[in-house]
């Protein structure tokens, strides 16, 4: 049970949408944005939340969509992650999103709570981050389209009120050959000690990373060692883990030590998986 | 736009039958189910959303019941253990011996029916990420995925 009242709305429209979330927040109240409502409800139970509302985002038509439209796959924030692992229309991302929490609670997540919630590794991320794929948010003046690299630093950087609403990606991205790699502690079902995705496009290789910090992250630096000329897989790797080693989480799922080491045996598979495509 | 702020009543598509019950925003949908409509097949396990003791089917997915609002089920369809009438699953648990103490069974049940209904060509891959979604403490998961297996597989 949730030990505490509040309010539930389901608005038709993003407009809608964001003029109640305003007018409640000027009321001094707190709305909250709700998709799937996993994340809400555990932690609203556990009295690790508190909100006096909640918008459901699922009466949306924009928030609920998945489709293939002028070479884009278009995907709603509210779309859940078993829609988008059964739909095959991005397989990265689905498998992906295939390997975050169980199956059944995967009918429930959706990829804008998996983005925007306050878990650190928002694994969805990752596909999104390496295929240049773009949010559309909805504000004070409408839609607007947005690099997902640009707008998220460490967290998704939302004005107060605005809502993603969809994400973009062009069909090209969906074709290459990637590779996806989630390594837990022990259990198959448990967060990641670091979840990798990466892509090949024209002999170069995008990669991005969970796990390692606390946040998801793409870098130009680590894809600068990775694609360099000349350079054996060990050198490359051991760049790399120089690079990062002072950065990596290190916490109950896993000591930076350990996360260094997983981190170096996933990229020396990567870049072997990856090496013998075109 | 759906607006509720307090206690209501609301109409919910319980196996395939319209219920009015009284909830407020923030009953999940297991404690409803429960207390409500008394249909008390769905099993309050961890509440958390790990266990799966509480799965029901909501427009053909399984869902976890206590992670999911009552509100939120307006104009969807909610199928609990109650509304299987000999589904092949109920009878290939009970020949494959498929449960021992029984609280998690019915959310086994629900979630092997959902597979059944979605990918009834479901290889065993496929099967075990599915089950992964439950737990039983008395672990008769080797049973449990020969049931669904029988059924998948014939």
């Amino acid at each position: 049970m949730i030990p505490f009242k509040f309010e539930y709305y389901k608005p038709d429209t993003l407009k809608e949408a964001f003029d109640l979330y305003d007018y409640i927040k000027g009321q001094g109240k707190t709305p909250l944005y709700y998709g799937g409502g996993s994340e809400i409800i555990t932690m609203s139970r556990a009295n690790n939340l508190h909100m006096d509302a909640v918008i459901d985002l699922k009466g949306i038509p924009e928030c609920c969509r998945i489709e293939m439209l002028d070479n884009k796959l278009i995907i709603g924030s509210a779309v859940t992650l078993s829609q988008i692992s059964e739909s095959g229309l991005f397989p990265l991302l689905g498998q992906t999103a295939a390997r975050i929490a169980d199956h059944t609670v995967q009918c429930r997540l959706t990829i804008g709570g998996n983005i925007c919630g306050t878990i650190i590794y928002k694994e969805t991320l990752l596909p999104l981050m390496i295929c240049e794929s773009r949010a559309v948010i909805y504000g004070k003046n409408g839609k607007r389209e947005v690099q997902i690299n640009q707008i998220f630093d460490k967290k998704l950087r939302l004005m107060p009120g605005e809502i993603l609403s969809e994400i973009i990606t062009d069909s090209n991205y969906l074709s290459f050959p990637y590779v996806h790699v989630k390594k837990t502690k022990s259990d198959k079902i448990a967060y990641p000690l670091l979840t990798v995705a990466a892509i090949k496009k024209d002999n170069n290789i995008k990669i991005a990373f969970s796990g390692l910090e606390n946040h998801p992250f793409r870098s130009r630096e680590i894809e600068s060692f990775i694609n360099g000329e000349n350079m054996s897989d060990d050198d490359k790797i051991n760049r790399i883990i120089g690079f990062q080693q002072s950065k990596v989480l290190d916490d109950a799922e896993g000591s930076s030590c350990y996360r260094t080491f997983v981190l170096k045996n996933t990229l020396e598979n990567t870049l072997k998986m990856l090496e013998k495509v075109k | 736009m759906i607006k509720i702020s307090d206690t209501s009543i609301i109409e919910l598509d319980v196996n395939g039958e319209k219920r009015k019950v009284v909830a407020e925003p923030s009953d999940t949908l297991l404690y409803t189910l429960r207390t409500e409509l008394n249909l008390t097949g769905a099993k309050p396990g961890c509440e958390n959303g790990d266990c799966g003791a509480c799965t029901v089917i909501v427009d053909g997915w399984s869902v976890k019941s206590c992670i999911v609002l009552t509100v939120e089920m307006i104009g969807h369809k909610i199928t609990t253990i109650e509304g299987l009438k000999n589904a092949p699953i109920q009878k290939a648990f009970v020949e494959k011996w498929g449960f021992q103490c029984g609280f998690c069974t019915s959310g086994f049940i629900m979630v092997c029916h959902a597979l059944a209904e979605q990918h009834p060509e479901a290889d065993e891959y496929v099967t075990e990420e599915w089950l992964q979604s439950n737990l039983c403490r008395c672990t008769s998961y080797q049973e449990i995925k020969e049931a669904v297996t029988s059924i998948l597989h014939p």
